[in-house]
């Protein structure tokens, strides 16, 4: 099977700043694979230039999503490809009702598929079941979307659109930071329900605890705007122990220079 | 971030849909005001000489007033002696008699702005008043309603047929010289709407007028009166369209509502005239009065606007509260966008006891759009137990429009409650993102968080119109992805 996701030397800017610089990353179907690395690497742009959003530039390099050009396609048209992001900052929006989102956004990828919209009634039930796995009260969807949410009933919020859209790949951006212990369980089985042979994730995390039970075949760290090193899931559990420090010392001498 | 703000200016760039002129014979009076134009209008419509004194002297009163320089809008001086005060379809011999004898390029005007009014084709439940510039042209359903004695006529033919009714109520909520707009209609108003409910009556379908303005230089100064006799009920809406033309046209309309006791009277307005190009060139300058006065006790009176058109809009339906425990609701949206500017809002006055007023006011503005809530609660003296609340919410998009809001609090009785609650948001580019990552289009995104910031509003309209009023906002918002 082609790859889920192909990155050659990405280099990403805003505002003249250059952020990545110089991305190379293959994810093939079945994969998941954890991006780690300090506060301020480039995890999040990393994960928001391959979503779409346009204050940043992309300068140089290439990426394939399902063997075709990612970066000319419009944020929707990936996401409707089944690219998902679970943001690292859910925004709120007034007035908006979660479940009317959630509807939006599920029967406007089964459009781009040719497949029939889902009436009320089939969307409610399919709804249902989804917050029960992720054990969250039915009324959250009838609020406005993350307004008034909690840390953790947006992190939750986010895994549900997931469940439901059933992505192709999808990059979750800190889905664990601010979870209780309960919680950070109950959004690890959510992730973990959609590993699957045909998909493939992207899961940023700052720690282990996320991947004691999310247990990853590859982890990355990002240093700079660079991937410094790269290694099994044992690499987690060294970083775990010793910080980046280290890594750093090992990092390229071009960016130490830096 | 100057990528995201043109990126959200284009998604909010529109078309107006209702641009096109109707190459039609017009009968205008040359442009100007005078006492003897005047005379010439009451006289093409054949007035009873109260009516034309009527006029006179609202306008002799109108002479000795200044244009109000109040309110938070700014425009050019307008040259009252360069517009044209009557301007009407040539009618073909003595003017129609029934809607089969309108002219058929009439007929096609309010087919193609979705108005058929032929009876057969026209909305059900709905019966129409059309106004294409100073005159009616027809209206439909009105002999059902005959039946239930009920009148829905155009103003000048009440003022033929029924002109005792109209020499008892009008100004009667809105005097003749209340304010420099009002005093101008009162003296060269050419037509409108009129409708009277019986005693008692609950009137079976929608009533509606649909304004036009359609020639050149002319101004559309409507007046319409709504009564609701003892226990009567009506609903009543509104609508309006204009062609695109570089000059700015007038439109000065008066509204007055009479709500006898326990009647009900809900008035919506969609109002969506030309309001310019992308840089403020052309536009209705739209300057109503409109005002309720619920004379009876248990009376109710509620304003529901959506006001997307016009360059200008300068105003405030109000309801005075005279009968005991009457009710009055004021919900509205206005939308402001490119050079748009809206001074709107509303006023509750609180005279009888126990009054209950409620006001919720959505304002969106876009692109350079200016936007402005101006709202009086006045509770007088002898209003015991007067309650108000009101809601003044504000929605940005982008960073280069403007909202602001005016509340005006009088009470003058210590057993009154008035309560305000007031936001301000901005639909970012965040916000945006968020929902494209999701699959929705921009453009989707948009008039998503838009209708829900106006659901409120949109749930007091009739069924016909919010399904319309949210079409339109889509339309007022649509535009190209950059
Ligand atoms: N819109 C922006 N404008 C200016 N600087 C930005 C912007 N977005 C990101 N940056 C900068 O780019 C760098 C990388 O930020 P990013 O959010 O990708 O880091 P991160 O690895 O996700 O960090 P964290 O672990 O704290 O979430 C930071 O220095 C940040 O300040
Ligand atoms: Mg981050």
């Amino acid at each position: 099977m082609p790859p889920i996701l192909e990155i050659r030397g990405l280099e990403a800017r805003v505002d003249d700043k250059p952020i990545l610089r110089g991305i190379d990353l293959t994810v093939n179907p079945g994969e998941v694979h954890a991006i780690m690395g300090p506060n301020g690497s480039g995890k999040s742009t990393l994960a928001q230039v391959l979503a779409g959003r346009e204050t940043y530039a992309v300068t140089a390099g290439e990426v394939h999503y399902l063997g075709a050009d990612l970066l000319t396609r419009a944020p929707e048209e990936r996401a409707r490809e089944g690219l998902f992001l679970a943001f690292q900052y859910p925004v709120e929006i007034a007035g908006v009702s979660n479940v009317y989102l959630l509807k939006a956004a599920l029967n406007a990828a089964r459009r781009h598929r040719g497949e029939p919209e889902l009436d009320a009634m089939d969307f409610l039930a399919l709804v249902r079941g989804k917050l029960k796995a992720m054990e969250m009260p039915e009324d959250l969807i009838y609020r406005s979307v993350n307004e008034g949410f909690s840390g953790g009933e947006k992190k939750r919020n986010e895994i549900l659109q997931m469940a439901l859209l059933e992505p192709k790949l999808a990059i979750l951006d800190e889905a664990d930071s601010g979870l209780d212990i309960d919680a950070l369980q109950v959004v690890a089985r959510g992730i973990n329900a959609l590993r699957a042979p045909g998909r493939a994730m992207i899961v940023v995390t700052h720690y282990q605890r996320l991947l004691d039970y999310v247990v990853p075949d590859f982890v990355h760290v990002l240093s700079q705007g660079r991937i410094v090193r790269s290694g099994g899931k044992e690499l987690a559990l060294e970083l775990e122990s010793r910080g980046y420090g280290w890594i750093d010392d090992a990092a390229p001498a071009a960016v130490r220079a830096q | 971030m100057d990528t995201d703000t043109t990126h959200i200016d284009e998604l909010i760039s529109r078309e107006y849909a209702h641009g096109f002129v109707t190459d039609i014979e017009a009968d205008s009076v040359p442009p100007g005001l005078s006492e003897d134009v005047i005379r010439l209008i009451s006289a093409k419509k054949n007035e009873p000489p109260f009516m034309l004194e009527w006029r006179l002297d609202a306008y002799r009163h109108w002479l000795t007033m200044r244009e109000p320089d109040w309110s938070s809008i700014g425009h050019p001086p307008i040259d009252y002696q360069d517009i044209v005060y009557y301007s009407a379809p040539k009618a073909k011999k003595d003017g129609p008699k029934s809607l089969d004898e309108v002219d058929p390029e009439l007929l096609r005007v309010y087919e193609k702005l979705g108005v058929p009014l032929k009876e057969r084709e026209a909305l059900a439940g709905v019966a129409v008043d059309a106004v294409f510039d100073s005159v009616s042209v027809g209206t439909t359903f009105k002999s059902r309603l005959a039946e239930l004695g009920i009148i829905f006529c155009a103003f000048s033919e009440a003022v033929q047929e029924h002109p005792e009714l109209v020499r008892q109520y009008l100004g009667s909520v809105v005097p003749r010289g209340d304010n420099f707009f009002a005093a101008l209609n009162s003296a060269v108003f050419t037509d409108g709407s009129f409708c009277y409910i019986p005693k008692g009556v609950r009137c079976p379908m929608e009533l509606s007028t649909y304004f036009r303005i359609n020639a050149k230089d002319s101004g559309q100064f409507e007046r319409t009166l709504i009564i609701a006799d003892e226990g009567a009920y009506v609903s009543y809406l509104e609508g309006c369209t204009a062609p695109m033309r570089d000059e700015n046209q007038l439109h000065a309309a008066v509204v007055e509502l009479v709500a006898l006791e326990r009647a009900h009277i809900k008035y919506s307005t969609v109002q969506n005239w030309y309001p310019g190009d992308r840089d403020g060139k052309g536009g209705i300058y739209n300057f109503v009065t409109k005002r309720g006065d619920c004379r009876g006790a248990h009376s109710h009176i509620a304003w529901t606007q959506v006001e997307t058109g016009s360059a200008i809009t300068w105003k405030y339906p109000s309801c005075i509260l005279r009968g005991d425990n009457s009710v009055g609701t004021f919900h509205s949206v206005a939308l402001t966008n490119h050079r748009q500017q809206a001074d709107t809002g509303t006023k509750m006055i609180h005279i009888g006891r126990n009054t209950r007023s409620t006001i919720v006011s959505k304002g969106i503005s876009a692109g350079r759009g200016s936007n402005a809530y101006r709202g009086l609660v006045k509770v007088l003296k002898t209003a015991e137990g007067a309650r108000n609340y009101t809601q003044c919410d504000s929605l940005l998009v982008g960073d280069r429009c403007a909202a602001h809001t005016f509340p005006y609090i009088e009470v003058r009785n210590p057993t009154a409650k008035v309560e305000h609650e007031a936001s301000t948001s901005r639909i970012g580019e965040e916000q945006l993102f968020y929902c494209r990552q999701r699959g929705l289009s921009a453009e989707d995104a948009v008039s998503m968080i838009v209708n829900g910031f106006c659901k409120e509003v949109f749930k007091e309209l009739p069924m016909e119109f919010a399904v319309e009023a949210q079409k339109l906002l889509g339309v007022s918002l649509e535009g190209s992805v950059g």
